[in-house]
């Protein structure tokens, strides 16, 4: 579904990303492990083109992303929630949850699946007309998923939804995340820095260091991997 | 007190104020959307006015109806002007998005003399008549002393432009795109929203408004030349940081202040003042709101 093939992408000067490819079949969650500065975030800004990769392709269904506007490439069914979540502060929920529907045009179905996203974060929908900014961490992490999907995507990226969250928020998070593939068939690719929960939840995931893939295997296998087990699970 | 002078005073800040109001919302708009001061912003008012002049000339030596010649001259400018707004931002500030803020302001610096000229080299440096094609209200024959017909029309022109705007940026969605982009447009571009609509649209409305507020205080005030967006330009960018640079009520407030405020100052203190009052309270109010009436203060990430 999506092939990234040997991209190179810089930041300024900074190298970032020094000749990454991965693959990420439909209806697979596959997770991007690595550090702080790994170049996980920068991938994923490759994939939605706001970080233009300087050589390499990414193709999703055989279309290439790189000539792409972000616009276009948001119509394909690919939507993200971005590092840092960035919700709209001076937007209400719904609003910003409205936002993450401007390419769709079925108004109808819109409001039913606003409701859906109320039924998904219950919170979310007591708070629905407040703005944005007045939300706790755990809650604007459960609206920038939902604004997310509120695209129906046919791709998921999820940049560190887990971060600076309790842990039973972000187990909730997670099972939504899960739901969302079994239930609905969302193709999800999710960088964390908690490889732990990340990788319980993937089908294969990719080890990012310094801009370079080194490892690739199977959820479960990265999870015995002592190298994996030593860098990211603090065993 | 001399009720009836306080109250021709105070009629006469109020329209100054919305035709501040009507260009210091393209300023606050711009600014919010892209974080540029367009200084050209004082010429699309303008160019609105000497497009409103030739239109209305050439239909009224023809001997059509004036309010029909006033508003086809209004719709013509608001298009010429929009036009210009929109090609102004494509060719003088577009390429420039991604260097540093200060190529993008002296790049407007340059339109804005660009503009000043070419109207002075294809019209000419004097001041130019502009017909008398506001109607005369009947209902207003009891107070014509304080309140004239062209004050009543701008009152209600600003007001339905104030209160179309309103609902454009609440309600529809383009104003929520308008809206999420100025607030954060990398994260706009990821849910799918074109960020060069919605700036080539922002140009096109704040256009439009100054063009609506250029035809209006000319017919009122009976004559333009070339220069006349320069120092009005500068009072509603005074009046839109005084409300609160990229906020829209902000700069609304800002300007009915500023009218206000000029409007007093000359009757009472003294008309040779005219052009320190605005900048008096300028200085004032940012001495003790540095952000503005309504203007948030930023926090900085040290």
């Amino acid at each position: 579904m999506l092939k990234i093939d040997n991209i190179h992408t810089y930041y300024g000067h900074i190298h970032a990303l020094k000749g990454i490819s991965l693959e990420v079949e439909q209806g697979e969650i596959i997770s991007l492990i690595g550090a702080n500065g790994a170049g996980k975030s920068t991938t994923l800004l490759s994939i939605s083109g706001l970080e233009k990769p300087r050589t390499g392709t990414i193709t999703f269904n055989g279309e290439d992303l790189t000539k792409l506007s972000p616009e276009k490439i948001v119509n394909l069914g690919i939507t993200q929630a971005p590092e840092g979540r960035r919700i709209f502060p001076n937007l209400t929920i719904l609003e910003n949850l409205e936002l993450g529907a401007f390419l769709r045009n079925d108004k109808k179905q819109i409001k039913k699946d606003i409701e859906f996203m109320y039924g998904l974060f219950p919170i979310l929908g007591q708070r629905r007309n407040q703005l944005g900014g007045t939300l706790s961490g755990g809650e604007q992490q459960m609206l920038t998923i939902s604004r997310a999907l509120m695209m129906e995507p046919k791709l998921l990226l999820l940049d560190e939804p887990s971060l600076g969250l309790a842990p039973i928020i972000v187990q909730q998070i997670f099972d939504i995340i899960k739901k969302m593939n079994d239930e609905y068939n969302i193709t999800v690719f999710l960088v964390e820095q908690n490889a732990n929960q990340a990788l319980k939840i993937s089908d294969r995931g990719y080890v990012l260091q310094n801009g370079v893939i080194t490892l690739t295997d199977t959820g479960e296998n990265l999870l015995k991997n002592d190298e994996v087990r030593r860098a990211y699970l603090g065993v | 007190m001399d009720v009836g002078y306080f109250l021709k005073l105070l009629l006469s800040g109020l329209t100054r104020g919305s035709i501040y109001a009507l260009i210091a919302l393209g300023y606050t708009m711009v600014y919010g959307i892209i974080k540029l001061i367009n200084f050209a912003h004082g010429e699309l008012y303008m160019l609105g006015a000497f497009t409103g002049l030739i239109v209305a000339s050439l239909m009224s030596y023809s001997g059509i109806n004036p309010v029909l010649s006033l508003i086809v001259a209004t719709i013509i400018a608001i298009i010429y002007s929009s036009a210009y707004g929109v090609a102004i931002e494509k060719i003088a500030y577009k390429p420039l998005r991604k260097s540093q803020r200060l190529s993008a302001l002296i790049s407007a610096i340059g339109v804005s003399m660009f503009l000043q000229n070419f109207v002075l080299l294809f019209q000419t440096s004097d001041f130019l008549s502009f017909p008398n094609l506001i109607p005369t209200f009947k209902f207003l024959k009891p107070v014509e002393n304080y309140l004239s017909s062209a004050q009543v029309l701008i009152y209600i022109c600003t007001a339905l432009f104030l209160i179309g705007f309103t609902i454009l940026v609440k309600f529809t969605k383009t104003g929520k795109a308008m809206r999420a982009t100025s607030q954060d447009s990398k994260m706009a571009q990821l849910l799918g929203i074109s960020i060069n609509k919605v700036i080539s649209f922002t140009f096109l409305i704040g256009s439009a408004a100054a063009a609506i507020g250029g035809v209006l205080i000319s017919s009122q005030v009976g004559q333009i030349n070339f220069y006349i967006g320069f120092i009005v330009g500068i009072k509603a960018f005074v009046a839109a940081v005084l409300g609160g640079i990229g906020s829209l009520a902000g700069a609304v407030l800002g300007s009915f202040v500023l009218g206000l405020v000029e409007s007093f100052g000359t009757g009472y203190i003294s008309s040779n003042y005219e052009d320190l009052f605005a900048f008096v309270v300028l200085i004032v109010i940012l001495t003790f709101k540095p952000a503005g009436l309504l203007g948030k203060s930023e926090k900085q990430k040290v």
